[in-house]
């Protein structure tokens, strides 16, 4: 029985996908269950299995296309099909003569230039004429409407078109204060052009595509390259801010290098300081909710789990696997469920579930080298944070004397919608002073 | 089918006679006026018939076999101080009686400009003309009963010493509004005669199927007034009991339901086709009575009128006729250009 | 000033026309003796007589098609139904007949006449003592028809609607009757039929109302003037002609219209209030105009709890405007 196989729906917020590497070719057996080809999501790459066995006799999409769930993508062959249970027949098109199907929208014909005579018209039986009484019946007088698709229009009210129109303001660029984000006209009476300084991009624009010249070379879209690219233009529209601070990590140092050697043979990993970091974020989060919410148009909605999204990389680009409860587990767990991560992550092998539902993000980008990051917010989250590398340095100390430290410095990008300079520095000061306390008495069970 | 035609009541007095004329107070010119304008008005009644089969008038409802009945019931009103009409749309000697003339019911039929009913807005004869004392505002059967019963209570109130009347048919006369018109009407000893012109028919619903009883005078007495039957075909009869209604009211006496009884010679409207409920025969028999015949019969006997007057009045009818169809015909139809005026009484 | 009833306003109102002018003359069912079942009439046999004030019998097609004879030899009748939900009979004369006297006659007779009638529900009247009629009425050119809310504007508008040279259904709703007062100025005053209030200045939203509406709308604005709305509140008064001018004035400055009325929704008043102000006031609109009526049942049960769930209340008034003040 042929049929047709489609791209199944996964994950709350996705609607589409890329189109990755077909692992089978057409022709070929293939099982049920094992893979056919590879989709890239915004969230996580993923296999789509046979739904039986059989063998694979169309390829309905290429690898790079992007395409929404639901969209048919191959066909095939399946064996011990029913013909009547899957699929349903096509319904014969022979007429029966006892049926008389009337015409979608039949008025019949008015003969308004027969004369009526008086109120009850009585008077001669008036006759139809041959050619009007022919078009009874006939196709044309069948009429079906076309349906339209509004499902992707913006809508503007008419008075916030009035007088964006008056104001000469490209409506594209407020950011709505209504019902789901809508555009209200206080919001066009309240917009002043300043605002939109920052941001000039807006989503859902088509690309503007250039062409290598001759001493260029093109380098092709990965699926991947392409979903972190939309990732980032979203960002861009979050107003962000960004500070810095100076933490005295020396007693952290100290502590790391005093049980790292017990800790690799005891639990089998190495544990970096990136799990004491997440512990004192997690924290500090805790304490500062508003730090752990998103921005949800008319309100914001603050998430009641830590779910810390740890950026890194991958063979083919950026991932954020999510530790959830992250504020639930010691030290130690933290650090062997990262081990866990990244290895995951280098195999390409995370699930959708280790991907979805982040509420912050934490960076190390000080593994690279770098001592201060300007990171950029991962929607729909309202702030991420990156430790720099730890660098020694001579600092004065409050009683005004001299001492070599090791310093790192500890930045942070934020929604401004969301929060202000005083909760992002409470929350900072929160993770220095949680990073600063680290030491000997640390308990990492 | 079986009628009842043969019920007229006939009185035993012979009123075209000299001296039962003068008690009633009329004239040998009276008699002569009202078979001059019976002729007029059957002539005018068939050259409207004669213009809807021509297309020219979209709807004629006319009132041959009533012309004595309603005739008679004016010359009585007359002899008021002052009278009011609120007829029903069979009426079309009543109203020519009344003062309309002619060329204006035949502007009316033909929907042209300057009809004085209501400017060619309604079909002919309906609308108003208040300097005439006629009020006939609509097609909804018998709303006008109590119109002219609200009119009476106002002459009461303001004792202008009018007369009202009100008239129906067989067919009207079920509408509740008459029933409840007449019941007020005599509680408050109401300055009205409700005059029932019954032919026998209600369009096509013969009388048997309309009422239970034979007489629809004899309701007068269910609500507390005179009810009295007359032969609707004799002009004489129906003055006489239209005297006496007329002399009750204005001495405070109160109203009185008057019952003509009427053949109806065409079909109900030019609408109609009677064929499908009656025998023509029946047309041809009644015809034998017609009243315009029997008048000319009596007042000949009586040596009122000749054959050479008779010829004289019909040449005059036809002249008339003929010029009031010349003028209609050649008449305007209304422009919209005040079709938004008299909705309301700023316009 | 003196406060009085809206029941009050109505008497004083007739009273003085009844003085002012001799034509003026009453009748209707227990008018006369009883000085009417809502005492609209009470001492007005004794004072003018009963050529004045006439009591029928129970027959209200006659009563207003008297009334219309009465008025076309211009006499200024008003006719009394004792309950709007009585005035089907009568329906046949007042929008068969005097809607169409002065069109159908082109000018030559005008009916000068008032068909008064209690309306309206929230009294446990159960279905035929608390039905709206309105919008049958307001659908006819040649008819006026008025619906005040309050005693100051009853006296008024009735005054006018018995000076008024054309037939107007003047339509009292029964819980205001007694329920609401206000400052009547004693002595002659008119207000023009056909002339909308603002009852309450706002600019956040719309309250576009008549009748006891009015009275929850401005209930209603106080509850969301506390969570810092400012609602706008207009009483239609008329609904026939409704004053297109003040309904837009308002909803061109809110740019926001809630149309709240007791009547079934569908084809009522409000659907043409509402109809007007998408059609005029396009540009101008930040929500959709939006009605909030009386559901589709055939007309307002008995048990209270049947009644409740039919009437709009200030409640219903208030969750209704925040969808449009949030929108």
């Amino acid at each position: 029985m042929s049929i047709q196989i489609e791209l199944p729906h996964v994950g709350e917020s996705v609607t589409e996908g890329v189109i990755g590497k077909w692992l089978k070719n057409i022709g070929d057996t293939v099982e049920k269950y094992e893979p056919l080809l590879e989709v890239v999501t915004d969230k996580v790459n993923m296999e789509v299995p046979s739904p039986f066995n059989g063998k694979l006799t169309a390829i309905l999409v290429e690898e790079g296309e992007v395409v929404p769930m639901g969209t048919p993508i191959a066909e095939m062959d399946a064996d011990g099909v029913d013909a009547g249970e899957v699929v349903k027949e096509p319904e014969t098109k022979e007429e029966t003569s006892s049926e008389i199907i009337a015409p979608a929208s039949s008025a019949g014909i008015f003969l308004k230039d027969v004369k009526p005579v008086g109120p009850t018209g009585s008077g001669e039986e008036p006759e139809i004429p041959p050619d009007l009484l022919a078009k009874l019946g006939s196709p044309e007088a069948q009429t079906t409407p076309q349906k339209t698709d509004n499902s992707n229009k913006v809508r503007y009210s008419p008075v916030v078109k009035k007088l964006a129109a008056e104001k000469n303001i490209d409506l594209s660029k407020i950011k709505g204060t209504g019902l789901g984000g809508r555009v209200t006209k206080e919001d066009v009476i309240n917009y002043s052009p300043t605002d939109s300084a920052v941001k000039s991009t807006t989503t859902g624009q088509a690309p503007v595509i250039i062409n290598a010249q001759e001493d260029e070379t093109e380098l092709k879209l990965t699926p991947l390259r392409r979903i972190i690219a939309e990732n980032m233009v979203k960002s861009n529209e979050i107003p962000q801010a960004w500070s810095y601070h100076e933490v005295d990590v020396t007693n952290l140092v100290l502590l790391r290098k005093n049980i790292r050697q017990n800790f690799i043979q005891k639990e089998g990993v190495d544990i970096t300081y990136l799990p004491f970091v997440i512990k004192v974020v997690a924290d500090a989060l805790k304490s500062n909710p508003l730090l752990n919410s998103s921005w949800g148009g008319d309100k914001i909605i603050i998430k009641n789990r830590i779910n810390l999204g740890i950026a890194m990389a991958a063979p083919h680009g950026l991932v954020v696997p999510v530790i959830h409860n992250a504020d639930t587990m010691s030290i130690a767990g933290l650090a062997k469920y990262l081990k866990n991560l990244i290895d995951r992550a280098s195999e390409n092998k995370l699930t959708l579930d280790d991907v979805q539902g982040g509420t912050f993000t934490v960076n190390n980008t000080g593994a690279l080298g770098s001592i201060v990051s300007q990171p950029l917010v991962n929607p729909p989250q309202v702030g991420i944070l990156t430790t720099e590398a730890i660098v020694k340095r001579v600092v004065v100390n409050k009683d005004g004397a001299m001492a070599i430290r090791d310093m790192m410095n500890v930045c942070m990008s934020f929604d401004h919608r969301v929060v202000d300079g005083a909760e992002s520095g409470n929350f900072m000061r929160d993770v220095r002073d949680g990073l600063q306390k680290l030491g000997e008495d640390t308990i990492i069970y | 089918m079986a009628t009842t035609r043969g019920n007229k009541k006939k009185s035993s007095e012979d009123l075209y006679s000299a001296p039962e004329l003068s008690k009633l107070g009329l004239t040998q010119e009276d008699l002569l006026e009202i078979y001059s304008n019976m002729l007029l008005i059957r002539t005018l009644d068939e050259r409207i018939w004669m213009m809807n089969r021509q297309g020219k008038a979209a709807i004629v409802a006319s009132c041959q076999g009533h012309e004595a009945a309603q005739m008679g019931a004016v010359w009585a009103l007359r002899t008021a101080p002052n009278a009011a009409y609120y007829p029903y749309y069979r009426d079309l000697a009543m109203v020519i009686s009344a003062g309309v003339k002619p060329v204006e019911t035949l502007c009316g039929f033909l929907a042209k400009e300057g009809e004085p009913f209501s400017g060619a807005r309604q079909f002919g004869n309906q609308g108003a003309i208040p300097d005439l004392g006629l009020y006939n505002f609509s097609n909804v059967v018998s709303t006008q009963v109590t119109h002219a019963v609200g009119y009476a209570l106002a002459s009461k109130i303001t004792n202008d010493q009018t007369v009202t009347i009100t008239t129906f048919g067989d067919g009207g006369a079920s509408q509740g509004e008459v029933h409840e018109g007449m019941n007020f009407a005599a509680i408050h000893k109401l300055p009205i005669i409700f005059f029932c012109e019954n032919n026998k028919y209600a369009i096509s619903v013969p009388i048997s199927k309309q009422m239970a009883i034979e007489d629809i005078a004899i309701r007068g007495e269910g609500y507390g007034m005179p009810g009295i039957a007359v032969d609707g075909t004799d002009p004489l009869q129906v003055f006489k009991v239209m005297k006496e209604a007329v002399d009750r009211c204005l001495s405070g006496e109160g109203p009185t339901l008057i019952e003509a009884k009427v053949e109806r010679y065409m079909p109900h409207t030019s609408d109609d086709d009677d064929t499908r409920y009656r025998d023509m025969s029946e047309v041809e028999e009644a015809r034998k009575y017609d009243p315009l015949k029997l008048l000319k019969e009596k007042l000949m006997k009586n040596g009122i009128l000749s054959e050479e007057q008779d010829k004289e009045f019909q040449n005059e009818a036809k002249k008339e006729v003929n010029a009031a169809t010349e003028f209609a015909e050649e008449a305007p139809f209304p422009e919209p250009d005040d079709f938004y005026e008299h909705v309301y009484s700023e316009e | 000033m003196a406060i009085k009833s809206v029941i009050e306003a109505v008497h004083e109102a007739m009273h003085e026309e009844m003085i002012r002018d001799k034509n003026v003359i009453i009748m209707g069912e227990d008018i006369g003796a009883r000085g009417g079942v809502f005492l609209a009439t009470q001492g007005f046999v004794e004072e003018f007589g009963e050529s004045r004030v006439i009591d029928t019998p129970l027959a209200e097609a006659a009563i207003a098609g008297i009334a219309i004879g009465t008025a076309i030899k211009g006499l200024r009748p008003i006719a009394e139904i004792e309950f709007a939900d009585f005035i089907w009979p009568a329906v046949n004369q007042i929008i068969g007949e005097a809607a169409r006297v002065r069109y159908g006659t082109k000018g030559a007779v005008g009916l000068p006449m008032v068909i008064r009638a209690p309306y309206g529900g929230g009294i446990r009247g159960g279905l035929y003592h608390s039905q709206s009629v309105e919008a049958y009425f307001a659908h006819t050119p040649g008819l006026k028809v008025v619906t005040p809310s309050n005693p100051y504007d009853t006296k008024g508008l009735l005054k006018s609607a018995i000076r008024d040279n054309d037939p107007v259904v003047f339509l009292e709703h029964k819980k205001t009757y007694r329920l609401v007062r206000g400052e009547v100025p004693d002595g002659d005053y008119t207000i023009p039929i056909g002339k909308a209030d603002v009852k309450r200045s706002g600019t956040d939203i719309s309250f576009i109302s008549y009748g006891l509406m009015v009275h929850y709308c401005l209930e209603a604005a106080e509850m969301l003037q506390e969570e810092g709305y400012s609602v706008e509140v207009v009483d239609l008064r008329t609904v026939r002609p409704l004053d297109a001018e003040t309904i837009l004035e308002s909803v061109k400055k809110t740019s926001k219209a809630l149309v709240v009325y007791e009547d079934n929704k569908a084809l009522g008043v409000g659907a043409e209030v509402a109809a007007i102000i998408a059609e005029e006031a396009f540009d101008f609109l930040d929500a959709p105009v939006t009605r909030l009526a009386g559901p589709e049942v055939p007309a307002m049960p008995f048990a209270p709890t049947l009644e409740d769930e039919f009437m709009v209340s200030a409640e219903k008034i208030v969750v209704s405007a925040k969808k449009l003040l949030e929108y």
